[in-house]
């Protein structure tokens, strides 16, 4: 079906939502990587089977009639709660099922389907207070939230443009054709405020207004999918979730800039992600809101897909730009910027994911709407991927400006195993690690700056009081390191030395002179990189040095590690107090540490002891401790 | 014998289905390492010559991403993420048990009857089901030293049936 004019996207989107609301009900089991691995796709077999076997089931493409009685059964998007899926939702009640497994079918069917029922056991419970959950929008992980750009993702079929459409899908694309030049949309989405969702946080519009003051013919959009942060994964939701919101995104782009075509840089390790792409793509083209002549008003765009192999550094722009030419992707010096000469030597925005995602609400809803969430500086909402030691991982979409303690202990739950907590990474590999008395600190690009955080692209790890903070500087450290391009010295040795000397510091060889080198080293680094990745690969250094120097002290003068994490400064020890001398342990050591005779304690030998944790896993009266 | 021609003719289709682009040489490779499971060196050489490029530059390319490899895999490959979720919920006990099951070091990644590579990935985006492992392109999430010493047990049982 080709759409030819405003007036047909119109009428369509009318008509699609009117086939929604005919649906008696329609559930959505989550068909995000998450829940897949969980065994969602047997699940939705099952469910599928058995609502048919009802004669319940209706599978309509939403442009048909739908009877009153009929139930819909669909696949969806990531819900950002992957931990509890497989996710089941119910439309219209917002009922939210967790951990669904095939065998749960069957009774689904016959009370909730049938008779409109709840099944207690399949309903979140409250980590904290054992209160049973009914529906997504009371859940506390859910309540706090402000979904802009997530909104649609486990609301909709990613897989069907029909449904995109009948949430006002390509309605932003046909009122800035329509209606607006792209000097207007420049202003607009200047106003709203928004800033790269990337890491960043350079202003879109003003980035748009350089690549617009360019010459043409030959512009470029590229949208930056290459979400390289060990931790996050807000983009690869929204590309597997609501594909596409991205396209019209990057449509809505290439308009306001003079573009024509546009490139999608995917990371390779996102297959389903660049599969829902990909077909987003062939529907929106095969309905004509994508190609030549778009709706009739002599727009065109076309939109391929890179997939990436495998590179964190891809991920900075100029890199990206020399990986799409088929290169080996190094970052390039800038001055020029990709606006004025980027891709194949011609004008190139790139936006992130994310920050193309937000474009629709805020054509739709206009920029004030979009700048009443967020704080002054930073307008709207963000995506957090929340993980570590918290009890509700996943992500978190919030306005900015909220503080951490709101995410870390309200949305997230607070710490998972009664742990006490310690401190939150933010930012990735180029962020930082924060303290207890940071956690009322406002997400906002600013602030976070001036604790040496950043936002990033959003990745939140929460740390207990077993975490190192040692150890997670060198697990940072060891992250970029094997990143860094090698381009320039100070990039490729410093990390190289500064990972040397944290590992040094972790076995308990470090001295207090290390401590000076380290943070030297850090600065230099720092100082002399050219791209981004140099530039901040020793925050986590330096913010660790900062708020958790005794942390250090501790390491390079006891030679202890005081969460007891790093495995050189590790000491079994057996409490003679609680040992029954039942022989276990001794039997189990593979290096013949222990002794000690029957119904008598026993004792570990240090020196001979290989640090393996075996004694202690084995013994059943917890008389083994590392001190 | 006859089975490298025809993984030579299908670098060739590959070749052509790219028109010969030199920008997309990354694509070209991802099919090519598809085909034979790695990148052999004589591989690359013809590339190069069919997109009219240096060999250096094709090898340089392909040493840059992580994703090629120019030496031959195992059958099955397992994948422990190693990214910031899963590090945290304990990544590297899940690494030592598969290294010590199958005999393998930082240095050794392939088990010598090639049955299995160990690689390490940062963050396959299921950071919900941290620690995750993909072995034989299954996603396993909340994987624990025991769970994946099962997976490999069956993977192997798999070859012993066929
Ligand atoms: C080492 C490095 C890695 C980066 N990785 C990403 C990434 O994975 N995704 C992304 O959108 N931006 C990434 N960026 C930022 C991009 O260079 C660029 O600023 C961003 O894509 C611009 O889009 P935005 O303005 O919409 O944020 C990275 C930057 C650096 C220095
Ligand atoms: S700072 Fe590091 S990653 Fe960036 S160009 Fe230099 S060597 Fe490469
Ligand atoms: S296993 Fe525990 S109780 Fe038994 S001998 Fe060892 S330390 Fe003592
Ligand atoms: S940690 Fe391992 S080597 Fe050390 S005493 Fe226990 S079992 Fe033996
Ligand atoms: S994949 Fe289902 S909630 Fe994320
Ligand atoms: S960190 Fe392992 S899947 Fe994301």
């Amino acid at each position: 079906m080709l759409i030819k004019t405003h007036e047909d996207l119109k009428k369509l989107s009318e008509k699609a939502k009117a086939a929604l609301e005919q649906y008696k009900s329609r559930i959505l089991v989550c068909a995000g990587t998450g829940c897949v691995a969980n065994g969602s796709l047997k699940v939705y077999d099952a469910l599928v089977k058995m609502v048919k076997e009802k004669g319940l089931l209706v599978e309509v493409d939403l442009v048909e009639e739908v009877g009153h009685d009929n139930v819909g059964v669909t696949k969806s998007g990531c819900h950002g709660f992957c931990q509890m899926g497989p996710l089941v939702r119910f439309e219209p009640s917002g009922l939210l099922y967790c951990k669904v497994k095939e065998e749960d079918v069957e009774e689904i069917v016959n009370t909730t389907v049938v008779n409109n029922g709840v099944i207690e056991r399949l309903l979140y419970e409250d980590p904290n207070t054992g209160e049973k959950i009914t529906t997504q929008d009371e859940n506390p992980f859910y309540k706090r939230q402000v979904r802009v750009t997530l909104r649609y993702c486990g609301r909709i079929d990613p897989e069907n443009i029909y449904d995109y459409i009948a949430h006002r899908g390509y309605r932003a694309l046909s009122k800035v054709l329509q209606e607006m030049t792209p000097e207007t949309v420049i202003k607009e989405i200047t106003e709203s405020g928004l800033r790269g969702r990337g890491g960043g946080g350079f202003p879109t519009g003003r980035k748009w207004s350089f690549a617009a003051a360019q010459p043409g013919p030959k512009k470029y959009v590229i949208c930056n999918g290459d979400e390289g942060d060990p931790g996050a994964f807000m983009d690869r939701s929204v590309m597997e979730g609501n594909p596409h919101s991205v396209l019209e995104g990057m449509m809505i782009a290439g308009f306001a800039i003079g573009a024509d075509e546009g490139y999608i840089y995917a990371r390779a390790e996102y297959p389903l992600a660049i599969k829902r792409m990909r077909k987003a793509i062939a529907d929106a083209e095969a309905h004509g809101l994508l190609g030549e002549n778009i709706l009739g008003t002599g727009f065109n765009f076309k939109i391929h897909i890179k997939e990436g192999a495998g590179a964190f550094v891809c991920g900075e722009e100029t890199a990206l730009i020399a990986s799409i030419e088929g290169e080996r992707g190094m970052p390039r010096p800038r001055p020029p910027f990709p606006a004025v000469k980027g891709l194949w030597g011609c004008p190139t925005i790139i936006n992130n994911v994310e920050t193309l995602a937000n474009l629709r609400y805020i054509i739709n809803n206009g920029a004030a709407l979009f700048k009443s969430y967020g704080t002054a500086t930073s307008a709207g909402t963000k995506t957090f991927a929340l993980a570590g030691q918290v009890q509700n991982t996943g992500l978190v979409e919030v306005p900015m400006g909220m503080t951490l303690r709101e995410v870390v202990f309200d949305i997230g739950g607070g710490l998972r195993d009664g742990k006490k907590y310690k401190s939150v990474q933010i930012g990735g590999p180029s962020g930082g690690c924060l303290t207890e008395e940071n956690l009322d600190l406002p997400l906002d690009y600013d602030e976070l700056l001036k604790v040496g955080a950043m936002v990033g692209s959003g990745g939140l790890v929460v740390m207990g009081e077993d975490t190192c903070m040692v150890e997670t500087a060198k697990f940072f450290m060891g992250f970029v390191q094997n990143e860094s391009c090698g381009k320039c010295v100070p990039c490729r040795e410093g990390t190289k030395q500064l990972l040397a000397l944290l590992t040094k510091i972790t076995e308990g060889k470090g001295t207090e002179d290390d401590l000076v080198l380290l943070e030297e080293l850090a600065q230099n680094v720092k100082a002399g990189s050219l791209c981004g990745l140099g530039k901040t690969a020793p925050n986590p250094v330096l913010t660790t040095l900062r708020y958790f120097r005794d942390e250090y002290l501790a390491h390079v003068r006891d030679k202890k590690c005081p969460a007891g994490a790093c495995q050189a400064l590790k000491e079994y020890y057996i409490d003679p107090e609680k040992c029954k001398g039942c022989t276990v342990c001794a039997r189990v050591c593979p290096a013949n540490a222990i002794t000690g005779d029957k119904k008598q304690p026993h004792v570990i030998n240090v020196e001979l002891c290989l640090k393996c944790g075996a004694c202690m896993e084995k013994c059943k009266f917890g008389s083994i401790i590392i001190r | 014998m006859e089975n490298k021609e025809i993984k030579f003719l299908q670098v060739q289709q590959i070749i052509e289905s790219h028109e010969a682009k030199v920008s997309h040489l990354i694509a070209i490779l991802q099919e090519t390492q598809a085909v034979y499971g790695y990148l052999p060196k004589e591989v690359l050489t013809y590339i190069a010559t069919a997109i009219g490029i240096s060999p250096a530059t094709v090898l340089g390319v392909a040493t840059f991403y992580s994703q090629f490899s120019l030496i031959p895999k195992g059958k099955y490959i397992i994948r422990v993420c190693d990214g910031t979720a899963c590090h945290v919920r304990g990544s590297e006990p899940i690494m030592m048990a598969v290294r010590k099951e199958l005999g393998l070091t930082a240095d050794k990644p392939t088990s010598d009857d090639l049955m299995f590579t160990l690689e390490t990935v940062s963050c396959l985006g299921a950071c919900g089901l941290a620690p995750v492992v993909v072995a034989d392109e299954e996603v396993h999430g909340q994987m624990t030293p025991d769970g994946i010493l099962e997976v490999i047990k069956k993977l192997k049982t798999a070859v012993t049936d066929n």
